[in-house]
């Protein structure tokens, strides 16, 4: 999860779209073909699929309250270590204009409580390898790094 | 007796009635545009028309999220309430992997097809 070392990033895709739930399909569309057609594997391709579609749904619950005309922007970019055999993935930066997010609010619950809700952000840190959060210029901004996952000799991911 | 509901969303439900069991046959995605919907039906099944056993088809189910998770579960505490039963057939791998995920597949009556889960 702190794999923070300098990547060498390049633009792939640009999505701005409003805070309206009927997108969500849409987006996860988009992210399941630019997953695959990066070389993540199916599983992986399901994860960052479910993150970004979690972590927009955050913003638009909990950030925006539920309106639907908010604006949001959505950045993927490739990435890879300087290291030229070292992985390579994708890095997803998710802005919204919305109030500060209190990190208080970002702790994770138990699991073996079983009752509805606070599920959305432990699916996000079980499917990424990297998520961060930060806020600059009135806009939160989530960050998340999927590397690829290069298949083990023995068949193992 | 069959009903419909098609959202504008990508989510339909239509529900069976067999004996003392209702029958939901979901398609589509579950997240946070038509979760609601999915909420509502279920909880109206369970807890208004207190069905002695509610069982879910999601064998085409593609998607679902942590709100339709949390549907799930809000429709499972119901029945545990009135003391009927709710059961879950068909999961997607992407449905198994969110139960699991949140540590729910233990929990949940879970069958592999309708057979085995009105036999169960």
């Amino acid at each position: 999860m702190e794999r923070n070392e300098d990547l060498k990033r390049g633009l792939l895709l640009k999505l701005q779209l409003s805070s309206n739930p009927s997108l969500l399909c849409a987006v996860r569309g988009a992210v399941e073909r630019l997953t695959e057609s990066l070389g993540f594997s199916a599983a992986e391709s399901r994860a960052v699929t479910r993150a970004v579609d979690e972590a927009l749904t955050n913003i638009i619950r909990h950030t925006y309250c539920g309106r639907a005309d908010q604006p949001i922007e959505v950045l993927f970019h490739s990435v890879r270590e300087d290291d030229p055999e070292s992985a390579r993935g994708l890095e997803i930066v998710l802005c919204d204009c919305g109030p500060a997010i209190d990190p208080e609010r970002m702790c994770l619950r138990a699991l073996e409580e079983i009752r509805p809700g606070g599920l959305g952000l432990h699916f996000i840190r079980e499917s990424m390898d990297i998520v961060e959060y930060n806020r600059a210029n009135g806009t939160n901004r989530l960050r998340l790094v999927k590397f690829v996952h290069m298949p083990q000799p023995d068949g193992n991911a | 007796m069959r009903k419909s509901m098609k959202e504008k969303d990508i989510v339909q439900i239509s529900s069976r009635e067999l004996d003392k069991t209702v029958i939901f046959d979901v398609s589509g995605d579950i997240d946070l545009a038509n979760s609601p919907t999915v909420r509502k039906a279920l909880l109206r099944e369970v807890r208004e028309k207190r069905t002695p056993r509610v069982v879910i088809n999601l064998s085409k189910v593609r998607y679902i999220d942590s709100s339709g998770v949390a549907s799930l579960v809000e429709g499972l505490r119901a029945s545990r309430d009135v003391g009927s039963r709710f059961i879950l057939f068909g999961l997607s791998t992407s449905a198994r992997e969110v139960l699991q995920l949140s540590r729910l597949l233990k929990i949940f009556e879970i069958y592999d097809n309708e057979e085995q889960a009105l036999a169960g």
